[in-house]
Order: structure tokens, then C-alpha cells, then sequence
């Protein structure tokens, strides 16, 4: 982490001290956020590297890159850490660590300590993953079903379990601070109906990591006292239950696909009022919905185990509340579209992945109306159209919002300007790279391939060869922004305060800001988005 | 050139056209929903974009849009739920007198078990135009049987009975896929389903060598056990009489109810303690561990044929919630 004397005078969170101690024992949350970006990015792409490795190996139906074992271990440590140790932190300990104050106008969250603590438990988390990693790995599904894991697997599934489990209390100390802070600590004038949506959407997430991580906590729990202690919870030997655990687990794992999009549905409405220089269509609708989807999102769990051997009648049930959760997203999506109505639209970076995350998490959120129909879910599920579906979600929305956030913000974070014109190229690659390599897995799941196969029958064969073709063309799309914004630290055009003319309190103090990051505590007296008395930002050169 | 980039899965069962529908229904109405959100992006993005001279309209918001936007998805979210939930009761209810099969699952192999008394490993062979009702369980861990071409698939447990049924339409060979991870050879754990002409079928089912129908082998153990020494048909007994059991509703010792379908008498078996008919004593052993997954499907289907002839009029109760029966389907 290279810092260079960006301007010679001015004191900001970035150059105020260097060395080691002074980023390992800091409590500023900007810095805190610094090192959760440096730690995801990392296990970014060792689950990418996971994923590379799963593609390969599907690019012939014989199984013969690597033995069953292994590619039954890559795709449970894909799978885990992509969403425990990348999704789940992503936008929220990053983004939302560095904005969260800045947008309501505090000096810091409400527990600067603990916030240094949530990434410590974080970083141990992460330390016990890769030495699980590293002595042999786990094979049992990121779902950690039982009684293969309680039983069967002879695999680290405790090492991994306690990783998870540890991993979680740093994920329920952050929306402990989330939610704390933006209840106590709002900038005067800074009432709940002009909080920005990414406020709004990021208390709707720390709900929903207080709530259900605790869950998913007791359940791993339970499986590691059922492995190392015989103890009969879930293995019907000894008169335990396994649908229990699917129930338990699926009780925090559904939510938790919410704790991955809501964020980056936050980030979404920003950019897009802020390229479109508008408010956001709907204000109120879009931060009630992000409280709707986090409360009927804890009702929809057993979606996951229509055909797990459940009662048919909690499978209408659950069914029918699924349902009821895809209301609040259409809304969002339909206000989205609505607010470039009529306004004033640049096509800059942000905007981009802004397209590309309503586009692709439209398509995602769709084929989530195919698997909510029992009928076709009994089809579907545990076919490759599971695994397209919720990477439209998890990749397609998740990543492209955290992506279109990380260039929105970036002159903020780091007081540069990445190179407009790489970042456009980007976000296209990422974008065609990612259709190619998931959508041909829609098709694959309806034909019937059964997901976690390491060997597969002849006429799949066209499909996983399109979709592997895609998996290359994404990861170059992935670590072309890694390159430019590393380059733009030392040699990226120096950021004004507010390059892109943006409404929120986070713009109106210095890139990058100053350690308590503003000079005196601002008093609000504007509506959210008050994009019609901000004049256009200067370089809008580009298009024309 | 489809061999090997097939777009769609073969339908072979009466289920396939009834999922088929439904989901053109949807690739329809989603493919609508997305060009219609596309065309207004590309529409707005380049009708407004930013230009010298115009600025962006003020516009807050409308609540009427809001109302529209979200009602009509609703209402069309819900006639999807009851097509889609239509379709799963028929799928889930099996009608009367379906032939029934017996599967064990285990790491990695499907094992099964006709009534015939036929057996066969990762093949199952059925006859066209006939109701086949599969009664599943696992000897280890969770597997799933998935059979693409009747778009079905079921969750095979340990521990416990789950059902599914199907009705062929069309003669061939079909992929048979464990759904379920379920370890190291899980995408191995393969096999196929063979639907035959009838006629066939009767040629096949005469070409093995068999010891006597799966309610035969189940009697052999019944008497092997001893289980008749207390379950006797002549006198009572120190346990109850199994005669016209299955299917009835049994009053336990402490005051519940169940219905004593193929879970019921699996439990009873192997845990015998667990619910014990009202006006006996829990004096039975234990079997669990004692006797095999296969030798307990010939039990079970031994009791079942102590029905005589005709078994229960209505569908089969619903293994997979104990007493909750589905309603019985319209014929």
C-alpha cells in the first residue's frame, strides 16, 4: 500500500501517518475499509482461480484435469469463498465502512474499535480458510449438507466450519455498527426521508446480518459438536434429523443472498440519479423496499428444499412467499428505469455497470420466477439453471453494483481518476464476458445437467465449452480494473472534491477526505438527490 | 449437430408436457420483461443523453406508476404460483393402484427392487402406459433421483421413505442422474431408465431369475424374524395383527393418531418404541441395524400385502408429511 504526497500540504486519512501500526491499529473506518478491500480483492481471486480451475475441467465431459476429490474441493472452496469471504464483506465492510459515516455526516462509525475488530475476526477467519485450503481443503458443498458433512466427508469440514463460523461475528459486529450509527450519529438536518437509498439499503443489510447470521452460526456449530462428538442432531442413525439442518442452514443462507444485493442495490441509486442528474424516481418506494425484501426475505427459505422431502403444503407456503419477495425488487428495478426518464444521461464508467447490473439482475431476478414455480423447480433445481440464475444475481447484480460503486467512488477513496476510457472497455468485457459464460448454463440446467458434476454426459458438452469461453473473457474483464485503478494511485489525473457534481454529503468535503472527515459537522438542509440545484460536473467532454 | 447441443430434454412422461408448458409460458413473459426494461434503457439513454442546452426534468416520483408497477406483477406472480403449484400436486399425488418400486440409494449406486422380485443396479426397467410409484430411501447419505426426461426429481433420504410417481409416454432410454451431492463419485452415480413396449416388458421381466415376489421374500423374513411368533392372524397376538393395517389409521399408546403408511411401519421396525398402538406394550425389539434397507422395502411391502385384494380406494397418503393426506386427484 503505497501512498504517495498527493497534494504536498493538505492532511488527509491517507497520508496523516504511515507505517505498518498506523493501518493495523487504526480505527478510522476509512483506513478499515482500505484493509477490507485489500483482503477481499485477495480472496477474489483465489475464488476466481477456483472457478478458472471448475471451467477447465468442464471444457470436456471425461473427468480428466483433476481427480473427483479435487474438483468436488473446488467447487465447495469456490463456493465458500466467494460468498463468505468475498460477496458477504464486499460492498458493506468496504463501501459501506468508508460511506456509511461520510453520507450522514459523522466523523466515524458508532464503534470504531469494534469496526477494527469485525476485520481482525475477519483476517482469523480468513487465516483458518486458507489453512484449510492449503492441508487438503473441504468437499462438501459450500452448503455443508448433512450427513455428508457431519459424517461422511472425511475432509476439513470443522476447520472450514469454525473459519464460517468465526468469519460470521466479524459480518454481525458490522451491522451492529451499521445500524447503531445511522440511528445516533445523522448530521443535523439529516432526517430518514433524505438519508441517501445506500443508507438506506445498507440498514436493511445489517438487519439482516444481525438477525440471521447468529443462525447459521448455531448450525455449523452443531454440525462440528455431531462430527467431533457423535452427538445425533442431523444423522438419522442416531435419530437425528437431516432436513433439520437444511432448514436451519437455508434460514440464514437465503437472507444472506440479500446481504449480497441489497448493497449493491444501494450503489445502484446513487449512480444512476447521479448520471442522470435527477432524483431518484420514487424515493420513499425504493427505501421501503429495501426494508420489505430484508423482512419477507426471512420467510422465503425452504424455496431451497421444494423437493428435499418436505410436506407438500409448506412447499405452496413457501412458494407463495417467494413470490411476494419479487415484488420489492421489480419495484426497484422499474424506479431505476424510471428516473432516467426524461434526464440527463452520461454514459461515464459508473453508469455502465449501472446498465449492466439492472440487465442482468432483471434476468436473474426472472429465472428466479421459474425456480419459485414448484413445478419447474422440481426440474430445475440442482441443475445448472440454479447455478445461472443466482450467479445473474450474485455476479451479474452483486459484483457489477460493487464494481459501478468502486469507480463511482474511487476519486473519493483515492484522490485519482481511473482512465475513463479502460474503465468503459471494462465493464463491456465484463458484461459480454459474463452473458457468455452463464447464460449458456440456463439452457445446459433445462436440458438437465445436474450441477457438481465432475464428469458429465456427451451432449452437454457444446454449452460447457461456451460457457468456459466466456469464464476467460470475465476474468480478463475482472482484473483489468485491479490494473487501472493500482496504476491511477500514482499516476491517475488528481480527483476535485466532487468530480462528478454528486449530491451526497460524502462529495462535499475533500478526495481524499480528511481523517474526521469533515472540517466541522455539516448541517442539512436539502432534500436527498438534489440533483436540480447541482450544476453539471465539467468534464463531460467524452460524448457528445 | 442436436446430438450434442440439445436445447431441450426428451419428454417421455405425461409430467414433462405439463413443466414444458409452463415454462415456455415464462421463457415468453421473461424474454417480454426484458426486451420491454431494455428498450426503455436504450430508449431513455439516448433520447436524454446529455447534451449543451438540456437539462434533466425535475420529476419526483408518481404514485399511481408505483401502484401499477407493483399490482400487476403481483397478480401475474400469482397465476404463475398456481400453475406452477397445480402441476406439483399432480406430481406429488400418486393415483391408486400405480406398481410400486423400491429404491435404495447409496454411495454410488441406485439400487432397486421390483415387486416382481426383479432387483437391478443404476437401471430401471418400466413398462409404457403404466403408473409407477418409486418409494425411495438412502443407506448413507442425501442423494436425489432425477430423471430428466420426466423433468422429476425427488430427494432420497436416509432414515425415511420419500415417494415419487411417474406415468411414461414414450418408449427409449433416459439419463437417470443423482441430483444431490453426494461425495466423490457423485457425478458418477448414474444409470438409466429403460420404458419398454408392454410386451416387452412382460419378455424381460420373464427373462430373470428370481426367488418369489417382494411380498414373498418380505414373508420368508417375516417368519425368518420370528416377527409372526407375536403378530399373529389367528389369535391375537402379544403385538398387534398386521391384517388390512396399511393405510388405516392407527390409535397410539399415547393418545396421537397416525396413519400407518410406509414410513409408519419402517419406524416400527427399526424403532418400535417410537409410537406404539394403543393397548400394547413396547415390548418388541429393536432392528434397527439388524436388518438391511433392501430386507426392510420386502417387509414393508409384505405388510402392504396383507391388505387383500383391492388396497385403498383413494390415492396413496403422502409419504412425505405423515398425516397430512392431499386431497385426492380429479381423474
Amino acid at each position: 500500500m503505497s501512498s504517495v504526497a498527493i497534494t504536498p500540504e493538505r492532511e488527509h486519512y491517507l497520508n496523516k501517518e504511515y507505517g505498518i501500526s498506523s493501518w493495523l491499529l487504526t480505527t478510522d473506518h476509512k483506513r478499515i475499509a482500505l484493509l477490507y478491500l485489500v483482503s477481499i480483492t485477495f480472496f477474489f481471486f483465489i475464488g476466481g482461480f477456483f472457478a478458472l480451475l471448475i471451467r477447465l475441467e468442464l471444457l470436456t465431459p471425461a473427468g480428466d484435469l483433476v481427480q473427483a476429490d479435487t474438483y468436488n474441493k473446488l467447487f465447495t472452496m469456490h463456493g465458500q469463498t466467494m460468498i463468505f469471504f468475498f460477496l458477504i464483506p464486499s460492498i458493506p465492510a468496504v463501501l459501506g465502512n468508508f460511506l456509511v459515516p461520510m453520507m450522514i455526516g459523522a466523523k466515524d462509525l458508532a464503534f470504531p474499535r469494534i469496526n477494527l475488530l469485525s476485520w481482525y475476526l475477519y483476517i482469523i477467519a480468513g487465516i483458518i480458510y486458507l489453512h484449510c485450503i492449503l492441508t487438503g481443503g473441504v468437499d462438501v458443498g459450500w452448503t455443508f449438507y448433512t450427513p455428508l458433512s457431519s459424517g461422511f466427508s472425511n475432509t476439513k469440514v470443522i476447520e472450514a466450519g469454525v473459519a464460517v463460523f468465526i468469519n460470521g461475528f466479524s459480518s454481525i459486529l458490522t451491522g451492529l455498527n451499521f445500524v447503531v450509527t445511522i440511528h445516533r450519529m445523522r448530521a443535523p438536518g439529516m432526517t430518514w426521508s433524505r438519508l441517501p437509498l445506500f443508507i438506506w439499503s445498507h440498514y436493511a443489510t445489517s438487519i439482516i446480518m444481525l438477525l440471521g447470521t447468529p443462525v447459521l452460526a448455531i448450525t455449523l456449530l452443531l454440525v462440528v459438536f455431531e462430527r467431533a462428538f457423535g452427538l445425533g442432531i442431523f444423522d438419522p442413525t442416531r435419530g437425528g434429523d437431516p432436513l433439520l439442518f437444511q432448514h436451519l442452514f437455508w434460514f440464514y443462507s437465503h437472507p444472506a443472498v440479500y446481504i449480497m444485493i441489497l448493497p449493491s442495490m444501494g450503489v445502484i441509486s446513487e449512480v444512476v440519479p447521479c448520471f442522470s442528474r435527477k432524483r431518484i424516481f420514487g424515493y420513499h418506494f425504493v427505501a421501503l423496499a429495501s426494508i420489505a425484501i430484508a423482512v419477507i426475505g426471512f420467510l422465503v427459505w425452504a424455496h431451497h428444499m421444494f423437493v428435499a422431502g418436505m410436506s407438500l403444503y409448506a412447499a405452496l407456503i413457501f412458494s407463495l412467499l417467494s413470490y411476494l419477495v419479487a415484488v420489492p425488487s421489480a419495484i426497484k428495478v422499474f424506479n431505476w428505469t424510471a428516473t432516467m426518464y426524461k434526464g440527463s444521461i452520461s454514459f461515464s464508467t459508473p453508469m455502465l455497470y449501472a446498465f449492466g447490473f439492472i440487465g442482468l439482475f432483471t434476468m436473474g431476478g426472472l429465472t428466479g420466477l421459474f425456480l419459485a414455480a414448484l413445478g419447474i423447480d422440481v426440474h430445475v433445481t440442482d441443475t445448472y439453471f440454479v447455478i445461472a440464475h443466482f450467479h445473474y444475481i450474485m455476479v451479474g447484480g452483486a459484483v457489477m453494483g460493487y464494481l459501478a460503486g468502486m469507480h463511482f467512488w474511487w476519486p473519493k477513496i483515492s484522490g485519482r481518476i481511473y482512465p475513463e476510457g479502460w474503465g468503459r472497455l471494462a465493464a463491456l468485457i465484463v458484461f459480454i464476458g459474463f452473458n457468455l459464460t452463464f447464460f449458456p448454463q440456463f439452457v445446459l440446467g433445462y436440458v438437465g445437467m445436474p450441477r457438481r458434476y465432475w464428469q458429465y454426459s456427451q451432449e452437454f458438452q457444446v454449452l460447457n465449452v461456451l460457457s468456459t469461453a466466456g469464464s476467460t473473457v470475465l476474468a480478463v474483464g475482472y482484473l483489468l480494473p485491479m490494473v487501472y485503478f493500482l496504476w491511477s494511485m500514482r499516476y491517475g489525473k488528481l480527483a476535485d472534491d466532487n468530480p462528478w457534481n454528486a449530491t451526497g454529503l460524502e462529495w462535499r468535503t475533500a478526495s481524499p477526505p480528511p481523517t474526521y472527515n469533515f472540517d466541522e459537522t455539516p448541517v442539512v438542509t436539502w432534500e436527498a438527490y438534489d440533483y436540480e440545484n447541482m450544476p453539471l460536473p465539467q468534464e463531460v467532454t467524452l460524448e457528445r | 449437430m442436436f446430438d450434442n447441443f440439445p436445447l431441450w430434454p426428451a419428454r417421455a412422461a405425461t409430467t414433462a408436457g405439463q413443466v414444458d408448458a409452463l415454462y415456455i409460458f415464462l421463457v415468453l413473459l421473461s424474454a417480454f420483461m426484458s426486451v420491454a426494461i431494455f428498450i426503455m434503457i436504450l430508449v431513455f439513454a439516448t433520447k436524454y443523453r446529455r447534451r449543451h442546452g438540456r437539462q434533466a426534468e425535475p420529476i419526483e416520483g408518481s404514485i399511481s406508476l408505483e401502484i401499477t408497477w407493483s399490482v400487476i406483477p403481483l397478480g401475474v406472480f400469482l397465476v404463475i404460483f398456481v400453475w406452477g403449484a397445480v402441476i406439483f400436486f399432480r406430481e406429488r399425488t400418486a393415483p391408486a393402484g400405480a406398481s410400486e418400486i423400491y429404491v435404495v440409494a447409496k454411495q454410488w449406486m441406485w439400487k432397486l427392487q421390483h415387486e416382481e422380485g426383479q432387483r437391478e443396479i443404476n437401471e430401471l426397467h418400466v413398462p409404457l402406459g403404466r403408473d409407477v410409484k418409486m418409494i425411495m430411501t438412502s443407506q448413507d447419505v442425501i442423494h436425489s433421483f432425477y430423471v430428466p426426461a420426466f423433468r422429476l426429481k425427488q430427494d432420497v433420504l436416509p432414515g425415511r421413505y420419500t415417494t415419487m410417481w411417474f406415468h411414461p409416454t414414450k418408449a427409449g432410454t433416459y439419463h437417470l442422474f443423482c441430483a444431490e451431492y453426494c461425495g466423490t463419485q457423485h457425478s458418477g452415480m448414474i444409470g438409466q431408465v429403460v420404458v419398454m413396449e408392454p410386451a416387452q416388458y412382460q419378455a424381460w421381466l420373464g427373462g430373470g431369475t428370481t426367488t418369489g415376489s417382494l411380498a414373498q421374500s418380505g414373508q420368508t423374513l417375516f417368519e425368518q424374524f420370528g416377527c409372526n411368533t407375536c403378530h399373529r392372524f389367528d389369535v391375537q397376538g402379544r403385538g398387534p395383527n398386521l391384517k388390512g393395517l396399511f393405510g388405516k389409521t392407527v390409535q397410539l399408546e399415547d393418545g396421537r393418531s397416525v396413519v400407518a403408511d410406509e414410513n409408519y411401519i419402517r419406524e416400527s421396525v427399526l424403532n418400535p418404541g417410537a409410537k406404539v398402538v394403543s393397548g400394547f406394550k413396547p415390548i418388541m425389539p429393536v432392528f434397527q441395524g439388524l436388518v438391511s434397507e433392501e430386507q426392510l422395502n420386502e417387509l414393508v411391502a409384505y405388510v402392504k400385502s396383507l391388505n387383500t385384494p383391492a388396497s385403498g380406494a383413494a390415492g396413496t397418503p403422502n409419504l412425505q408429511s405423515p398425516g397430512i393426506q392431499p386431497p385426492t386427484p380429479k381423474e
